[in-house]
């Protein structure tokens, strides 16, 4: 057979036409245009230890919808971005979200500050917003969806059962900006309600790495136990040196953050073993809809599946499921309609229990499970069904007041 | 009393850890006038130099002493030849390489061993100050930073090298002149540094932890240790390890952690202000 150009072209053009006829066959069948949805996490940066679980449970949960024939017929066609840890290319890749790619809905926004970079944006642009991380409490706007846990979910029930445990005198070291900051308010709310003392809260920039200073500090003040709401890559020195100081064995420690990300596999079994944390999931939760979809999961992504710790991950993967219900409940992907039909009350089953939302905070009620960590992953010690966000609760009534567009913070004085 | 010991061990490893990861940069940036921005990444791959061995068999004390700092001044040999040569005198432009190279090896680690390396934990366990628990690893930092600070002062005072490399730092022309292969200095030179670099990063690894943008948390505070302490490479890095992180370390017992990094930006903004030439710009003139 002589190769001439034109028979060469003619049968890469063959060729490729067979390559992409599944494709094609596949969008024909899902109807004309497909729905957009983008994804703002950080893939790079101090932030990827939580980014990058986050967005391989967004892919997953994103498949999972078009293999089963996607949404409304139509197939979901998901963008992901990489801020890089950055504030300023969150704005930007929000604004590109809802002007030039006329998002149905957008998922991200792992910090506190992140989230407050992006919510006003998208809420101007009336684009839908899921900010699918554990966090501070007290967003309240129709446009926000909050599908993460928030202290009164996880801290109200913490502090009592540590104190219980170790003692009454509390010692916070927490993360240097909003979630840190309120946080912390909460957890001395908790700890005096519970008839503790906070002996002392300090906080830290997301870049220090020395925690020496504090160490002493903390070993003059002599408390019953360390409470941290620590953040980041950096912040994962403390543990190692709080470690090295051998003060593990000496005072306990119960963490709202630590295992979010990828903390535990960082840490040798001798440094992070027995710190004791709460989150709305852990991988080694046990139940049949966990271990179903573990199996999925794995299968589909191998050895680069990402240990998923914390909640960080399957509130990613949670929270794009309830926007689905939503969808579909709607029977449109309009901005208004899916809000009035999440506002409903929708609720998902999943892997971390049934998390239903509550139509006057746009927050959720979901399991709350208290874990110990134990050889780079965690021990479930407590389990507790349903819990409500009481804590936005408290200050935010979006059906009385739709036009709300604020972060209520609670008033501790400290 | 015993509060006030254990404070100034704190202080003393405080300033130890600052030598320590100024010490790579002081030689390059003084022998060489290059500015390294990817300072923070040569720490970086020390430590993933000193975890990998360690995880491979080797003797941790071997891996942070001895492996980590010969690969990075192995790649720091490597990085000379291919980039900083072919830019020497032009700092805006070594600049602008050196911070590209700083945020490819940041990629390019993060794609093969991913953002997740469990580290190792620091040896020696903790010694009782009085009643304060201080990581004994932590105080073997001090000694660490003595024997650095003693070998470079040795190398460029009693060999012959260090005559010829002090001789380029001055006159690189009439060193030239007299038939000193000042290209050759320089390769080595960057090495060295590189390779001090290394061994930093492999020192700080068990206290920090090891991921591929560690370095961003420690560039900053080594480029104000560097440019407080002035012209003078090793009096001035010396002098500047001991007063910022003597400040820092107090200043942050005393107030909160983020009042003692607000205190040591505004001690050294306020030095470099009333000695713009940094602390060897008027004193130890003529220290090394």
């Amino acid at each position: 057979m002589s190769l001439s150009r034109r028979n060469a072209l003619r049968s890469v053009a063959a060729a490729s036409a067979t390559l992409a006829a599944p494709a094609i066959f596949r969008h024909a069948a899902l109807g004309a245009d497909p729905i957009t949805v983008v994804g703002i996490h950080d893939a790079s940066g101090g932030l990827d230890i939580y980014g990058q679980p986050m967005i391989a449970c967004l892919d997953f949960a994103v498949d999972e919808v078009n293999a089963g024939g996607g949404l409304l017929g139509r197939e979901i066609k998901l963008i992901n971005y990489d801020p890089q840890s950055n504030i300023q290319l969150y704005t930007q890749f929000a604004t590109q979200a809802a002007t030039s790619d006329h998002a149905a809905v957008v998922h991200g926004g792992i910090t506190s500050a992140s989230r407050e970079a992006i919510r006003p944006i998208l809420r101007r642009y009336k684009t839908l917003y899921f900010y699918n991380t554990q966090y501070e409490g007290g967003v309240c706007d129709r446009n926000c969806f909050c599908t993460g846990s928030t202290p009164a979910q996880n801290v109200e029930s913490l502090v009592p059962y540590i104190m219980k445990k170790w003692g009454k005198k509390v010692y916070i070291v927490a993360a240097d900006y909003n979630y840190g900051q309120i946080t912390s308010k909460w957890l001395t709310k908790y700890t005096r309600d519970g008839g503790g003392d906070v002996v002392a809260v300090d906080f830290f920039p997301l870049n220090v790495t020395d925690f020496g200073p504090t160490i002493q500090k903390i070993q003059q003040a002599k408390p019953d136990m360390v409470i941290s709401a620590l953040v980041g890559g950096a912040h994962v020195s403390f543990y190692r040196q709080w470690a090295a100081a051998g003060m593990k064995s000496r005072i306990p420690m119960a963490s709202t953050t630590f295992g979010g990300g990828n903390e535990s596999l960082l840490l040798s079994p001798e440094e992070g073993d027995g710190i004791v944390v709460a989150f709305s999931y852990f991988q080694e939760v046990d139940n049949p809809a966990n271990k179903a979809f573990l199996e999925k999961f794995h299968a589909k992504l191998g050895a680069k599946a990402p240990y998923l710790g914390g909640e960080l991950a399957m509130r990613t993967y949670t929270g794009f499921n309830l926007w689905a219900a939503g969808v579909r409940k709607a029977g449109s992907i309009d901005r208004m309609k899916v809000i009035e039909a999440l506002e409903t009350g929708i609720g998902v089953d999943g892997p971390p229990g049934r998390t239903v939302l509550d139509g006057k905070t746009n927050h959720v009620s979901l399991d709350v499970y208290f874990a110990e960590v134990q050889n780079h992953g965690f021990k479930i010690l407590e389990h507790f069904a349903n819990r409500p966000p009481a804590d936005t609760a408290s200050v935010c009534d979006l059906a009385a007041h739709p036009n709300t567009d604020k972060q209520f913070v609670v008033d501790v004085k400290i | 009393m015993s509060l006030a010991l254990a404070v100034g061990l704190q202080a003393l490893t405080g300033v130890a850890m600052l030598l320590i990861i100024s010490l790579g940069l002081a030689v390059i940036f003084g022998m060489m006038r290059v500015i390294n921005l990817a300072h923070g990444e040569f720490l970086m791959l020390g430590g993933y130099s000193a975890i990998l061995a360690v995880r491979h068999g080797v003797n941790i004390w071997v891996a942070m002493l001895v492996v980590a700092p010969l690969i990075v001044g192995l790649l720091g040999a490597l990085v000379e030849r291919l980039v900083i040569r072919r830019l020497y005198g032009r700092m805006v432009d070594t600049m602008l390489a050196t911070w590209g190279l700083s945020l490819a090896l940041i990629g390019v680690v993060s794609m093969i061993f991913g953002n997740t390396v469990g580290g190792f934990s620091a040896p020696l366990g903790s010694v009782d100050v009085g009643g304060f628990y201080t990581s004994a690893y932590s105080l073997f930092l001090v000694p660490a930073a003595s024997v650095m600070v003693g070998a470079v002062w040795l190398v460029l005072r009693r060999t012959k090298f260090g005559l010829l490399a002090r001789g380029t730092m001055q006159n690189p022309e009439m060193a030239s002149a007299l038939g000193v292969a000042t290209e050759r200095v320089y390769a080595v030179t960057f090495a060295a540094g590189a390779a001090l670099s290394g061994l930093a990063g492999g020192l700080i690894a068990p206290l920090s932890g090891v991921v591929p943008t560690m370095g961003t948390a420690y560039i900053a505070k080594a480029f104000i240790t560097v440019i407080t302490g002035g012209a003078a490479m090793l009096a001035g890095t010396l002098s500047a390890s001991v007063l910022l992180g003597a400040v820092g370390v107090l200043a942050t017992f005393l107030t909160t952690p983020v009042l003692g990094e607000v205190v040591l930006l505004a001690v050294a903004i306020i030095l470099v202000r009333l000695l713009p030439h940094g602390i060897t710009g008027r004193f130890f003139r003529r220290a090394l």
